[in-house]
Order: C-alpha cells, then structure tokens, then sequence
C-alpha cells in the first residue's frame, strides 16, 4: 500500500509519461519557453504520473505546466489556441490588461472555444513583469491548465539579475476536480485530516484548565466552526508541485556561485495558500504581481493562491532547498537552488499547524462569554491577541454594517469586529521568529496609475457558509446577484470585509486593484489580493476597461460555489 | 552654483518622473471589438462557463448497517437517508428499521423535501411509512433538522396520522474524535405518540428511547466498520402493552456495523 508519506511526496518524481510510457521530462528541465510576439498554444490532455497512479492531466503544448510565454513590453501578441480536448476550453491571461474580448472568460468575455477549433488572442502588451495563463472554463485549471508569462520590460528590467528561474507552483490530485466538489458540497471538512480531538480537549485542559478549556469548546460549539480550518483541500488530495515536480522529484534550478538570481514566483494553484522560504538565503522581493516595488528583504512571503512575487537571491556554493509549505501544513511543494544539477539540501520539517483564533473570527474578545485563554491544541499557539497598536496606522475601523442577505441561511457568521492591519503576516506566520512579508512591506514603485481619490465606495464582504459549502459576495451568491456597475473612466474604492475565517484571494479581471492602508495611501498595485480573516481592506480602481469582467475569489471550488462577481464596466 | 542647480533640476525631474510614473506605464485597454450575447440566460451563460453555483448534487449514507446477537436470536438493523438537490432544496428520503431472524421487527420509511431556512436549520416535510409488527401506519410529517450548537446532528418531526394519530420523533447524533480517523458517535432517538396502538404494542406518551454509543474507524471517510452499544428503554403504556405481549422489555445489544456514504 501507498504510505501517505510517500504519496504527498509524490513517487513518480514528477515524471511525465508520453502515451508510449516513456519519460518525456526529467526533474531538471527548466520549463520550455515560447518567445513571441506570436505563440501556438495546443490544449490536450495526456497520462501523467505524480503519485505513482496515472491520471489524465489537461496540458498545454503536452506540458504540465505550459511552456512560459516570453513577450516584450510593446509588443502585439497573437496567441493561437487549439482545443483538442472534447470539452470547450479557454485560456486567461491573469493580469494583463486588454481588451475585455480577449480576456478568456467564456460567457463573459467570448464564447469560449470549442472543440477541434483554433481562437486567436491579438492584444497589445504595454506592461512588463511576470504573470501567468489559466483555463476559465470548468475545473480544467486543477488538473494541468496553467503557464507562466514573463514580459521584459522596455529598456531592461528595473532590478537586474544576472540569471532567473520562473517557480509556478500548484497543487495536483489525482483525484476528480469535480468529486472534490461534490465532496466538499456532500462533508466539508472531508479533507481536512488535522481537527481537533478529544486528547487534544484533555490536553487543553491540564494546560488551561477546565474552565477555559470548556469556554473554548462551547464558543467553537456555539459558532459550528472549526479552528483548524485552514484549507479546504489539503494534502490527503494535493501533491504540490514546483514546476510540475513533485517534491520528490526536486525541480533543479541551478546558478553561478555569486550571481544574482531572480525568481518569478507564481501561485498557480487551485486551492492553495504556500508559505515560501529558502532557508539560508534572504529573500529581496522586488515585483509584486508584476509591479516593480521598493525592494524588501525578508526571510519568508505568503503568496496567495493566484499571487506573483519576483524575488532576488544571491547564492553561494551550495544547494538552497525552495520550500513552499501549504497554509494548513499538509504538505509542501519544494526543489532546490543549486551550483550543479543533482545536489539537495536539507529539506526542513512543516511547521505545526496553527488554530484560527479569536482575531480571526473578527471577534472581540468577550463576544461569547468568558474569553479562553490563547487556544492550543493541535499545534502551537496563534497569537490571536494581537497587539493592535503595532498594526498598520489610523484608528481601527469601525465595526461593520452588513448587508441584509448576510443574515440570510447560507451565511455562517459577520465578523464584528474587523482590522486593516495590512503588517499582519497571517495565521500561522506571526511571531514565527523569522521576518515574514506582509502587504505592508509592499510599495508599488511610481505610484497610483491615477492620482484622483475615489468618488465612491463599493463595500462587499466575503461570506460563505463552511459546513454547507456555499460561498458568496454579501450574502449572494453569483447566481442570486447582478453584476457589479462600474462608470467608464471613474475612480472608485472597493472595499472588502472577509466575514469568514478563510483568507480568500480576490481577482478582478481588467482593471488594477490599488490597495491603500487604514490612512487611504496608496500601498501597492495587484491582481489579486488576499484579505485575511477578519480583515478590512480596500482598494482603488479606475474603471478604464470598458465590458463585462469576472470578479472572483480565486479558489477555485470557492467561486465554483458562488463568490463570484460580474463587473459591468460602460 | 551652476552644479548644484543642475542637480535640484535633476532631482526634481526625477521626483516629478517618479510621481507619474504609474500612469505612464498603465495604458487603458481598448473596448472590446465583439460581444458575447447579453441577452444570454444565467443558464446559457453558466454553462459557457462551466461553473454554475446552483448545481444540485446527490449523498446515500448507510448510517448504521449493522448486526447483532439478541435474545431472540440474530437481528439486523439499519439507518439510511440520502438527499439530492441544491444549495436551498433538497428532496430527501429516510428508511430505518430492524430485522429479527427472518421477520421485519420494526420499519420506518420516510420521504419529503427539505429547505433551509436559517444557516443552521432546515424546514422538512414528507410523507412516512411505518411497516414491521402490526398493521402499517401511514403519516404526514413535518419538523426541522439541522446542526445545533455543539455540532449536535438534530431531527424533530411531529406526525398526523390516520384515525387522529399524532407522533413526534427526535434524534441527536454528534462525532467525537479520537483520533483523525476513530470516531465515536453517540446518538439518541425517542418516539412520542398521542394515543394508543395496541396493535402496534405502542401507548401514549414517550414510547421509547433509544441510545447508542457507536466507536468506528474510518478506513476512507466513505466507509467505517465500528462497534457499538445499544440501549432500548420503553416507557408508560408501551411498556406494559410489550410485557404482556411477551415482548423483551429494556434491551442492552453490542453490535457490529459499518457506515458508508457515498
């Protein structure tokens, strides 16, 4: 029998298998590269083998993932896109803007493209920086459908490197995308293999006492939620990969003692949240979703799912493990930075996981009774009682008015008390001894694209109902709401409220999402941003795309679910 | 002098450079040159999209399937329910029951629509069947299930019957963990009748209570073999009419089962 060991390290070493069974691509392979202005991307799916089970993967150009798009800032692109598949496909460009016909949305955007037929993609590139390509349509993202796109920019890049690696990391099943939801819809919690059990109560009590180990049990009782609730789906389903290489395989990047090494980092992934670090290397993050930035030195990021990050590293003669555990550490996607192929280092433990606290359910400590003392079980202590003079700046917003359909049945709860705290790293990465970027590290080099302050305000929380699965914007449902009204040309400021205890990354499509902090100064420039657990935060946008854009949460059974947005830009 | 203002000229340049520099490079994309079809159903266009919130989906739990050795001999007992629909309406069907050596003791076959009515709870109407000892009994039903604090599994349903019949029946189940994998699931059932049954040996009042303690270990979350235990107390009329019928009267089982759910 498979150990679970081995299966969320992968046994097939990330081997992907021709229909002859022979290996097409070993572990050092750098992902192949397309350089344009004119690309032919063929959509198809073939037998891959991660887990030492074959699965059917949907793959782009028989890669998994797809070959890295090389543009140039100013170049018209022409992509050619094939479906062979027997299901109609689709191919968005995430975070690029361009015409709203050319974004890939089918139902939205263009009618998607059939099978056996070729849609041509023109658009011209006026940005620079790393992006990435996913499917739209259906599940096919989850099971291979997604590629990296580096842009140079137009007179060499601002922070220069002397070599780079692209890192798009995921998470892989050989399970159905479409079982995985119907299972979440039939037991959320299926996968969720860390809950916490009757020694663990035992434990808190010798710990805490009965008192405060009761109180925490009967608030926990009381709400029908779960504290251990991190993901979704974990590494019971998911082999993470880096590169398409399992961690067993250990995807390869290799570099000069000394030089500096750039890595565009991408989330491609469906459902997950990967906590990075290179352990003996600092980290100089320099783009932030493609968006040049002040450089920040850190030892650790969070990238959300769908998040770019572009790193610099400079290291010496050895082997760096890259070690991207998932948020809820069930496992880990991982390779190496080496001076020659076939060196490893030391692959470090996952970190314990840690609860949902008190911050997190956007409570104020007295809410339900007794407040329990800091809550630990499972893993270490969160340190939910932040201290809230050290986060961000301004006075703590106001609790927050909700709208009349979160009280609705398929709401489970409304934080009521809510923070911006952009410094906050998030649950599982405060106080964890290393330094950890936070949105409040970021800072968009150049500024805002537009100087106006917001003439108005779209306030939208992101609710859910975890035990039934339903997810949602203000209480509705994509299938219960209408589309989101932009003016051409205003500037407007969205606002988001997470009433859940899930960090949700948020994509608008088309337009730049201008996070501010608590004072309203502009922070950073991003496609997609994760708010926290009981965060509250906003962002300007200028409505210069005219058309009909998606606006989603990025895990993908989430907006399968119904956190999902049109916007209507005219 | 001529230097140092050249370097405020330059540095100024810069600044000004600096301040607009997203905007020089963020240009506006063009509008679209095609559309899709506005008038397009939420249907048409969800299908389009492959991604439609109001899909409806299926479960068949085995709660209980299991056996064990009474006084009267080998007796099988069962707890199965299963729903289908979507996120606020689900059609939904129950059949519980009990088999003695060859004979069906006891059976209850229940089916309705349920809707949400509150994040918690559900509103269920249906219709029930009751078969086994005596002559059968048909119901109308109604109550709410749903998950109370605690993470307590609930039914309540009151029942109208022929004849002016009137029932109630009640069910809590909740998991503990033991581990990831070994569960124990307390559950308690109790049934309420408004007036006699002789033929059926059930009198007014709380009928019976039913408790079980069931420890299983789940090979796959879908399927779990356990052991359990098993307390059946009746109560009031029912008692007496079961003691002159020569029926068994408080009964302690152990059992062996498997839940499954697929």
């Amino acid at each position: 029998m498979l150990t679970r060991r081995r299966f969320v390290q992968g046994m097939g070493g990330g081997v992907l298998l021709s229909a002859s069974g022979l290996p097409l691509l070993g572990n050092t392979r750098a992902p192949s590269e397309l350089v344009g202005p004119t690309f032919d991307l063929t959509v198809d799916t073939m037998p891959v083998n991660f887990t030492g089970a074959a699965r059917n993967a949907v793959v782009i150009n028989g890669q998994l993932p797809g070959p890295t798009l090389r543009m140039r800032q100013g170049d018209e692109v022409a992509i050619r896109v094939t479906n062979r598949l027997r299901e109609q496909t689709s191919i968005h460009w995430h975070g690029i803007i361009l015409p709203a016909d050319m974004d890939g949305v089918p139902g939205l955007s263009f009618n998607g493209i059939a099978p056996g037929t070729t849609f041509t993609y023109r658009y011209k590139v006026n940005q620079y920086g790393t992006y990435w390509y996913h499917s739209h349509s259906g599940f096919q993202e989850q099971v291979g459908h997604y590629g990296p796109i580096v842009i140079e920019r137009r007179g060499g890049e601002r922070h220069g490197a002397d070599r780079e690696h692209v890192l798009l990391l995921s998470d892989w099943t050989d399970h159905d995308p479409e079982r995985i939801y119907a299972t979440l819809k039939r037991q959320s919690d299926y996968y969720n293999f860390n809950q916490r059990t009757v020694g663990d109560f035992v434990a808190d009590v010798r710990k805490q006492g009965w008192n405060a180990a009761w109180a925490d049990r009967r608030m926990w009782g009381g709400m029908r939620m779960n504290p251990t609730d991190l993901a979704d789906v974990g590494g019971y389903a998911y082999t993470y990969l880096m590169n398409g290489v399992t961690p067993a395989g250990n995807w390869t990047g290799t570099f000069t003692p000394g030089e500096r090494v750039r890595l565009r980092i991408i989330n491609g992934s469906s459902m997950s949240f990967f906590d990075l670090r290179i352990p003996g290397l600092k980290l100089t993050v320099v783009a932030a979703d493609g968006q040049d930035i002040e450089p920040v030195t850190v030892d650790e990021l969070r990238i959300g799912t769908a998040e770019v990050y572009d790193v610099i590293v400079t290291p010496g003669d050895a082997a760096y493990t890259l070690f991207a555990q998932s948020m809820d550490r069930s496992g880990f996607a991982r390779g190496t930075l080496a001076p020659r192929a076939g060196m490893a280092a030391e692959v470090p433990a996952l970190d314990k996981p840690v609860l949902l606290g008190m911050g997190d359910m956007g409570m104020s400590h007295g809410d339900h009774g007794p407040a329990p003392a800091a809550a630990a079980t499972a893993g270490a202590v969160d340190h939910s009682k932040m201290d809230h003079s050290k986060m961000d700046h301004g006075p703590a917003p106001a609790p927050p008015t909700h709208a009349p359909a979160e009280s609705g049945p398929i709401v489970d709860m409304r934080a009521s008390t809510v923070k911006t705290a952009l410094n906050d790293p998030g649950v599982g990465l405060r106080d964890n001894g290393r330094r950890v970027l936070t949105y409040a590290d970021l800072a968009t080099l150049g500024g805002p694209i537009d100087v106006r302050d917001s003439a108005r305000e779209i306030e939208l929380h992101l609710t859910g109902h975890m035990e039934r699965y339903i997810w949602s914007f203000n209480g509705q449902k994509f299938s219960d709401a209408t589309a989101l009204a932009f003016k051409h040309g205003e500037r407007l400021r969205i606002t988001l409220v997470n009433d859940t205890m899930m960090t949700h990354p948020i994509h608008l499509h088309g337009m730049w999402s201008e996070v501010v902090d608590a004072k309203s100064s502009f922070v950073v420039r991003k496609h997609t941003v994760v708010v926290n657990p009981a965060q509250r935060l906003s962002y300007l946008v200028t409505a210069d795309a005219l058309g009909r854009w998606a606006y989603h949460c990025h895990l993908l059974y989430h907006m399968e679910a119904g956190m999902f947005r049109e916007v209507a830009v005219s | 002098m001529k230097r140092l203002a050249a370097l405020l000229l330059l540095a100024w340049a810069s600044l000004a450079q600096g301040q607009g520099q997203g905007q020089l490079e963020h240009v506006p994309p063009d509008p679209p040159q095609s559309h899709v079809d506005h008038d397009m159903s939420y249907r048409e266009m969800t299908e389009m999209m492959g991604m439609d919130d109001r899909r409806r989906f299926g479960k068949v739990m085995f709660n209980r399937l299991e056996w064990h050795d009474g006084d009267d001999g080998s007796q099988y007992a069962w707890d199965a329910h299963a729903w289908y629909g979507g996120d606020y309406h689900k059609a939904w069907l129950e059949a519980e029951g009990e088999r003695v050596e060859d004979s069906t003791h006891e059976s209850r076959i229940e089916g309705g629509w349920e809707r949400i009515i509150s994040p918690w709870w559900n509103v269920r109407a249906g219709l029930r069947h009751d078969a086994g000892m005596g002559p059968a009994r048909d119901w109308l039903g109604a109550g709410f299930t749903g998950l109370a604090p605690g993470f307590i599994e609930s039914e309540a349903l009151i029942y109208l019957g022929e004849d002016g019949r009137t029932a109630a029946r009640f069910k809590f189940e909740r998991d503990f963990l033991f581990t990831q994998r070994l569960v124990l699931q307390p559950e308690i059932e109790l049934d309420a009748f408004g007036k006699d049954d002789p033929e059926k040996l059930i009198g007014s009042g709380l009928s019976s209570l039913k408790f079980g303690l069931r420890l299983r270990y789940e090979v796959r979350r879908e399927f779990a073999p356990y052991v359990g235990l098993n307390w059946a107390g009746h109560f009031g009329e029912t008692s007496d009419l079961r003691r002159a019928a020569g029926e068994s009267g408080d009964e302690f089982t152990w059992l062996l089962g498997v839940r499954a759910w697929f």
